[in-house]
C-alpha cells in the first residue's frame, strides 16, 4: 500500500452563481442581463494524508468543507490545482477508486425503508463484488462492532436515528474501504450513540489500516478521533496539523474550578471569573501563572475541591478562527 | 458480465422485496393506467358507429383489440426515472450512487423489471376482462408472438433508453418537469397510444413517421394484431434497432455531459 492517501496541491474550487434584489422589475432584469457572481469555496489547498491518518476538517458553515470532500471523493471537479487519493484521480471516478472508498454524509441514506438493512447488504455485496465468505466475515466483525445483532433483521423504517446510522456504517464499510469520508457521522445522534460510533471508526481505523477524514461539527467527535486537523477559513488552509499543539498555542490560558468550605469568597483577584456557584466559582487563569493561584487558593481558603483544565477544544477553535492562526 | 449479472439479481432482488410493501399503491397505479385506453376506446368505438361501422379500415372491435394490446406494451416499456431524477438531484441520492462501481443506470432498470414482475398478472387480467367486455378479437399465431415478444422487448430497451435521457435534462433546469410534460403530450399523439396512427391526419402521421414513439408503442400492437406482413415486420425490427442505436449513442454523450455540468456545478 503506498504511504500517502491523498495528495493535493493548490486545489481550489469556484462557484458562479446569479443574484438579484427582490422584485418583479429586478426579475426580469436579471432574466435579459442576469448578474454573476463569483465565490472561491476552496483556495490553493494543498496537503497530504498518509494511509491510515484520521484527519479532522474543521471550519464554520460555508468554509468549504463540503466542497474539499466532495472533490476528494469524485463528485466535484476542481477549478484548478490537482487531486490524487489513493493513486487515483477521484473525478474520473474509476471503479477501481470506487471499490476502495467510502462516503458517509450524516442524514443521507441508502438503504431501502422498507427492508431490514440484511436484505441491502447483499444488493452492496454484489455492487462492490466482495466473495461471499470474505462479505459474511466481514459484516460478522461490524456487526460485532456496532452491536448490531437484531438490528439489521428490522425494516430500516423501525429503527431509532442512532440504529440507522450504524447500519449505514455497516453498508458503506462492506466492501473494507481504504479511505472512508465521513460528513458529520453522527449528526442528530445522542450523546451515547455518537460515543459508540466513535470507538467504532478508531476500531475500524486500527483494524484495516483504513484513512479517514471526518467533518463534525461535535468537538467531541474530533477529540477523539483525530490528531491531525485541518482548518478551513472562507475555503483556505488556517492551520494544518497536530491537534495538541493548536491546543497549546492557543490554549493561553487553563481553567480553574474551586470550591471551598461554606459560602464562596469574593475570588476575582485569583483570575477572571467564569461562572459562579453558591461555594466556589469558574475561573479563566493564565497558563503560566496556575501553579501560583492554586498554591494561593489552597492556602488562603479552606478548598473542598479543586480542578485544573484545559481550554475546551470549541474555544481553541474559536480562538483560531478569531485570531486567523496559521500552520 | 456474470457480475452484471449478479448486480442485476441482487437489485431485483431488492426491488421486488421493496415494491412488495407498496402492493396497493402499484394496483392503483395500474388501474388509473386502464382508464386511458377505456376512454379511447369507448370514444373510437363510438365514431365507427356513427361513421357506419368503421373508421379507416377500423371497425369497433379492431379498436377495441388495438387499445388493449396497446395497453399491455404501454405497460411493458412505462418508464419513471424522469419523474424522480430531479429530486434525485435535489436530495443528494445521486452523488451517493454515483460513488457506486456500477452505473445508476442498472438500478433504475432493475427497479422498473421487478416493478413489471408484480404488475404484470393484473395487467394482463384486465386485459382479458377489457377483451371480452369489448368484443375484441385476437388472431394469434406462434409467429406473430415471437415477433411481437421481439418487437416489444426493442421497444422496451428504447423507451427506456430515451425517458433515461430526457430525464438527465434535470442536470440542467430545475423545471425539468416542463420539459417532461412536453416529451408525454408529444408520446401521446405520436405514438399511437391516442389513436391507431392508421386514422390519424396525413399531416401527423408522417412526423411519427420521422420519431421514435410509434416504435415504442404501436409497431408491437400492430405486429400482435397483424396489421402488416412479416417483411414489413421485420423492416419495423430494423426501424427499432437503428433508433436504438442513434438513441444509446445520444445517451452516451447526455450522460457524459450531464455528469459534467453535475460535477462543475456541484450539488
Amino acid at each position: 500500500m503506498d504511504a500517502t492517501a491523498i495528495t493535493t496541491r493548490g486545489l481550489s474550487r469556484s462557484f458562479r452563481f446569479t443574484v438579484r434584489e427582490p422584485g418583479l422589475g429586478a426579475a426580469l432584469r436579471s432574466l435579459l442581463r442576469p448578474t454573476t457572481h463569483e465565490v472561491r469555496a476552496v483556495e490553493a489547498v494543498s496537503f497530504e494524508i498518509g494511509a491510515g491518518e484520521i484527519m479532522g476538517l474543521l471550519g464554520q458553515n460555508g468554509a468549504g468543507k463540503t466542497t474539499l470532500v466532495k472533490m476528494l471523493a469524485g463528485l466535484l471537479h476542481p477549478s484548478s490545482g490537482e487531486v490524487r487519493a489513493l493513486g487515483h484521480v477521484p473525478w474520473r471516478r474509476e471503479k477501481g477508486f470506487l471499490r476502495r472508498i467510502a462516503l458517509v454524509m450524516g442524514q443521507r441514506y441508502r438503504l431501502d425503508w422498507h427492508l431490514p438493512a440484511a436484505e441491502s447488504f447483499e444488493m452492496y455485496r454484489a455492487i462492490y463484488r466482495v466473495p461471499r465468505q470474505e462479505c459474511r466475515r466481514t459484516l460478522s466483525d461490524l456487526c460485532d462492532l456496532l452491536d448490531l445483532g437484531e438490528v439489521v433483521l428490522k425494516p430500516v423504517r423501525m429503527l431509532s436515528l442512532g440504529e440507522r446510522m450504524k447500519c449505514e456504517l455497516a453498508t458503506a464499510l462492506l466492501h473494507t474501504p481504504d479511505l472512508l469520508f465521513l460528513d458529520e457521522p453522527t449528526i442528530g445522534l445522542d450523546v451515547e450513540m455518537q460515543a459508540r460510533i466513535r470507538g467504532f471508526l478508531l476500531e475500524y481505523n486500527r483494524r484495516r489500516g483504513a484513512t479517514v477524514i471526518l467533518t463534525s461539527h461535535y468537538m467531541a467527535d474530533v477529540e477523539a478521533l483525530c490528531e491531525r486537523v485541518l482548518l478551513l477559513d472562507r475555503g483556505r488552509v488556517l492551520y494544518d496539523g497536530d491537534l495538541g499543539a493548536l491546543s497549546r498555542r492557543l490554549g493561553t490560558h487553563k481553567t480553574v474550578r474551586v470550591e471551598v468550605a461554606g459560602p464562596a469568597p469574593e475570588l476575582g483577584r485569583y483570575g477572571e471569573v467564569v461562572e459562579r456557584t453558591a461555594t466556589g466559582a469558574r475561573l479563566r487563569v493564565p497558563r503560566e501563572s496556575v501553579p501560583e493561584v492554586t498554591a494561593r487558593l489552597l492556602s488562603e481558603h479552606i478548598v473542598s475541591d479543586l480542578t485544573v483544565e484545559d481550554v475546551p477544544l470549541e474555544e481553541v477553535v474559536r480562538l483560531a478562527f478569531a485570531s486567523g492562526v496559521s500552520a | 458480465m456474470i457480475a452484471l449479472a449478479g448486480v442485476y439479481l441482487a437489485q431485483l432482488r431488492v426491488h421486488l422485496a421493496s415494491q412488495l410493501q407498496y402492493r396497493a399503491a402499484l394496483l392503483l397505479y395500474q388501474l388509473s393506467a386502464v382508464v386511458e385506453p377505456v376512454v379511447s376506446l369507448a370514444v373510437w368505438s363510438a365514431v365507427a358507429s356513427a361513421r357506419g361501422g368503421e373508421v379507416r379500415g377500423y371497425a369497433a372491435r379492431d379498436f377495441a383489440a388495438y387499445f388493449v394490446v396497446v395497453m399491455v406494451v404501454n405497460h411493458l416499456t412505462r418508464t419513471w426515472t424522469m419523474n424522480e431524477f430531479d429530486s434525485r438531484i435535489a436530495e443528494g441520492t445521486l452523488s451517493l450512487s454515483l460513488l457506486l462501481p456500477a452505473h445508476p443506470i442498472h438500478n433504475d432498470v432493475s427497479d422498473n423489471l421487478a416493478s413489471k414482475l408484480i404488475t404484470a398478472p393484473v395487467v394482463w387480467a384486465l386485459a382479458g376482462v377489457l377483451s371480452v367486455g369489448f368484443g375484441a378479437v385476437f388472431d394469434l399465431s406462434a409467429r406473430r408472438v415471437a415477433l411481437f415478444a421481439l418487437a416489444a422487448l426493442l421497444a422496451f430497451v428504447l423507451r427506456f433508453a430515451l425517458e433515461w435521457m430526457v430525464a438527465l435534462l434535470a442536470f440542467w433546469t430545475t423545471r425539468s418537469s416542463a420539459f417532461n410534460g412536453l416529451y408525454l403530450t408529444a408520446l401521446l399523439f405520436l405514438s399511437g397510444q391516442f389513436a391507431p396512427l392508421g386514422v390519424v391526419p396525413v399531416p401527423l402521421r408522417e412526423v411519427a413517421d420521422l420519431l421514435p414513439f410509434r416504435w415504442m408503442i404501436s409497431f408491437p400492437a400492430d405486429v400482435l394484431l397483424g396489421r402488416g406482413g412479416v417483411s414489413w415486420a421485420l423492416r419495423g425490427l430494423g426501424a427499432q434497432c437503428l433508433w436504438l442505436a442513434v438513441v444509446v449513442m445520444l445517451l452516451a454523450v447526455v450522460w457524459r455531459l450531464g455528469l459534467r455540468r453535475y460535477t462543475a456545478v456541484g450539488s
